[in-house]
């Protein structure tokens, strides 16, 4: 990085970013629906495919936009400030992203024309919390059939819409300690799935056992390459779904900022609005630190989300941004509710959502440790 | 600056530059005399600005009418990556060339930039800064120090304080108090003053690292001709915002040079002490790792619009590196261990003993962290004044 030419990739949003962004953030605070039952989630998911949500990073030969992940992350940022439930993260960053970085030329066409237009919704498997530590590490094991399928056998203990994505993309060992990609409709016999009472109610999840299911030959759908570049692949998929977490991150940060703003301004002590008070201002002032600290971290990291970025220059930007949007998001909604004082433990108020939200993220995708692992093995070299 | 420059041909014109010239009895100056060790040389640093000045290296943004180049926010910024990258040896004149200069050529009469411009321009006159007070730091409006004119001259009576550099300038500019009875930031006067002269008394001030880079300056009598105030008298509070408000942070990259560097050789002390080996000092250095990172990419936010704008993430900044380079200078000190106790001479141990000490300050000067807190909140997320 020496040359300021790589201003440009830092500069303000394009203008069709701020309209994605103006247009998603007017619909999500109109169909907020985090406290909702989820009957509706299906068909508001339906509204958002309208407007073209789940074909951002599609490729146009599969009915999508062909845009990049700067652009996803202006949308993961929207969703990150309403935690709307939706399958976008499920379907979307995680689904998509693992079909696009490493399904095979058939499974993209015969799967993301799907997924663009909304007619299935799907979700990704791979190590329990998308914890990415290589094959070994894969709780799922495949073995052939011999009449060319293949057989799963494992349990996953938490999948993330696993009780409604239509389909699984299941990161699964072979025999041989290799990795491969599984198609797996979610009522495929032998697939036993239990929804699970969660914390963050935008974040459904359930526990898939696979108990000796059988999969047609057809159903393997990684790209044909050789294991060490598939794992590759894999890493990157985890590495791209987490700088879209970190954006997501980043959303729910600035909206427990601007609603504590909003607080401040309006609660009065002592005769004053508490925002006069240096203590809560400086605890604003905080807050706004770390968001940006995670904004300039996104920002300097989107840029090696291109295809033809290392990856091992994709891992440390995502690591980057990881680190500081965890540690922005657990900052502001922890902030959030202490700045709220007593109504900020209530369910009635959002701090808690956000709070909820924080911890979730704080281990999906690998939590600050694994990511500053990536840095340190990187600067320091692997310790022995 | 009329034909659009190459970013790439300039950087390469800096660096060739630097290596034909920090050499021979410059060598010594390498990668020397940065903040905590400004004691280092600086008759030898004062010849460096003027070969430096010679290269036509100074001025790189004044108005060519006025000496300088003319050179966009980008190459500047360039310049000083580029100089900190070749080890450049911390500046001396900087005070003169990028916060005077800028004021004279935007509030000085034709007759004063005639008169000061040019010493700064090749490196043989130098200045300091006279804002704070014993009892004016954050609250710089307090000033006490009091000017008026008497015999066809300005006399000043009074005390400034943490003037860096005042025992090796020539001149002082001074913010003082000429409407007597006045508070806050009225009557005050923007004064340039010579500093060899009777009525002029300079006190080091010994800091916690051993050194003296600052100093009291005394005024009692002191005098300077009517035709160094600049602006009008009783304007002075207007003339130092638009000093301060020059501050652009066009050396921020040469800066976060430094801290690579730094960052370096605590990476190498860690290896070659084993503390490489242990989780927590590997965690932490990762986080200062990615935390420069962020601060270069903040950076890089600041100026994408092609001048700093005063954002969200130009608001941040100041504090958001002072605290990340205090800590950096307890993790070098955390990874010297016991070693750290001693006062070293060998190369890396002193810069690291220098950056943990040193940077003790960085979150006192030029707005407190409190200081910075209060501005992020009034000016960045429009919270009240705490009355």
């Amino acid at each position: 990085m020496t040359n300021l030419a790589e201003l440009k990739g830092l500069a303000e949003p394009s203008e069709e970013q701020r309209a994605l962004r103006d247009t998603a953030s007017a619909f999500l605070a109109e169909h907020d629906n985090i406290r909702a039952a989820d009957e509706g989630d299906l068909a508001l998911w339906q509204k958002m495919v309208e407007l073209g949500w789940a074909a951002v990073i599609v490729p146009e030969q599969h009915d999508g936009l062909g845009l990049g992940y700067a652009d996803l992350a202006v949308l993961a940022e929207e969703f990150g400030r309403t935690l709307n439930r939706s399958p976008f993260f499920a379907s979307v960053v995680l689904a998509q992203g693992c079909l696009i970085e490493a399904g095979s030329a058939a499974a993209q066409a015969r799967w993301l024309p799907d997924l663009a237009m909304g007619t299935a919704t799907a979700t990704l498997i791979g190590a329990n919390g998308l914890h990415w530590q290589g094959a070994d590490a894969l709780p799922v094991a495949a073995t052939a059939t011999g009449d060319g399928g293949w057989r799963l056998q494992g349990r996953v203990a938490q999948v993330l819409d696993g009780a409604r994505a239509d389909f699984a993309l299941v990161i699964a060992r072979l025999g041989d300690g290799r990795p491969a990609i599984f198609h797996v409709p979610a009522d495929t016999p032998g697939l036993i799935r239990q929804a699970l009472p969660v914390w963050d109610l935008g974040r459904p999840q359930a526990a898939w056992d696979f108990d000796g299911v059988c999969l047609p030959a057809e159903s393997r759908v990684d790209v044909e390459v050789d294991s060490a570049t598939l794992a590759e692949r894999l890493q990157r998929v985890h590495a791209l779904a987490a700088l879209m977490l970190a954006a997501e991150q980043i959303g729910s940060s600035a909206h427990c900022l601007d609603i504590t703003l909003a607080y401040v301004k309006e609660r009065r002590q002592f005769g004053r609005p508490i925002a006069e008070f240096q203590a809560v201002k400086h605890r604003c002032a905080e807050m706004m630190v770390s968001i940006e600290a995670a904004r300039s971290a996104l920002a300097g990291a989107l840029p090696f989300a291109a295809a033809d970025a290392a990856t091992a220059d994709l891992m440390l930007a995502a690591a980057s941004a990881r680190i500081a949007a965890c540690e922005a998001q657990r900052f502001c909604a922890q902030e959030a509710i202490q700045l709220h004082g007593g109504v900020g433990f209530t369910w009635e108020y959002d701090p808690q959502l956000h709070f909820k939200r924080s911890q979730w993220a704080a281990h999906w995708l690998g939590d600050v440790a694994y990511w500053r692992g990536v840095v340190a093995d990187a600067v320091l070299g692997v310790a022995k | 600056m009329t034909q659009v420059m190459d970013e790439g041909a300039f950087r390469a014109e800096v660096a060739a530059w630097m290596q034909t010239h920090l050499t021979g009895r410059f060598a010594e100056l390498r990668d020397r005399g940065g903040p905590g060790d400004e004691s280092i040389s600086p008759a030898l640093r004062k010849e460096w600005e003027q070969e430096m000045a010679a290269g036509g290296w100074v001025g790189l943004g004044w108005p060519e009418a006025q000496g300088g180049r003319a050179l966009p926010v980008s190459l500047q910024l360039a310049f000083h990556e580029e100089y900190a990258r070749a080890g450049g040896p911390g500046r001396m004149g900087h005070i003169g060339e990028t916060l005077l200069a800028p004021t004279l050529i935007a509030l000085g009469t034709p007759e004063q930039q005639a008169r000061f411009l040019p010493g700064i321009r090749a490196g043989t006159e130098y200045w300091c800064q006279g804002y704070s007070e014993p009892g004016a730091g954050s609250d710089l409006a307090a000033i006490a120090t009091r000017c008026w004119q008497e015999d066809g001259k300005w006399k000043l009576q009074g005390q400034k304080v943490w003037t860096s550099l005042a025992h090796e300038s020539d001149w002082i500019f001074v913010v003082a108090r000429s409407v007597p009875g006045s508070t806050g930031r009225e009557g005050l006067s923007f004064l340039l003053v010579p500093l060899d002269q009777p009525g002029v008394e300079i006190r080091p001030i010994r800091q916690l690292t051993g050194e003296a880079e600052f100093n009291e300056v005394f005024f009692d009598g002191a005098e300077t001709g009517a035709d160094c105030l600049i602006g009008q008298a009783g304007d002075g509070w207007r003339v130092a915002m638009t000093l301060l408000g020059f501050e652009r942070g066009l050396s921020t990259l040469g800066q976060q040079m430094h801290f690579a560097h730094e960052l370096a050789l605590v990476v190498e002390a860690a290896q070659a002490n084993g503390a490489a080996r242990v989780p927590e000092i590997r965690q932490r250095i990762a986080d200062a790792w990615v935390g420069l990172r962020g601060l270069r990419a903040n950076a890089l936010r600041m100026f994408s619009g092609g001048e700093a704008a005063i954002g969200a993430e130009s608001l941040v900044y100041k504090y958001a590196w002072s605290n990340w380079h205090r800590r950096l200078g307890q993790l070098a000190m955390d990874v010297l261990g016991v070693a750290g106790d001693v006062q070293s001479d060998e190369d890396t141990v002193r810069r690291l003993q220098q950056v943990f000490f040193f940077s003790r300050s960085d979150t006192i000067y030029a707005g407190t962290n409190e200081i910075q807190l209060n501005i992020i909140a009034e000016r960045g997320l429009g919270l009240p004044r705490t009355r």
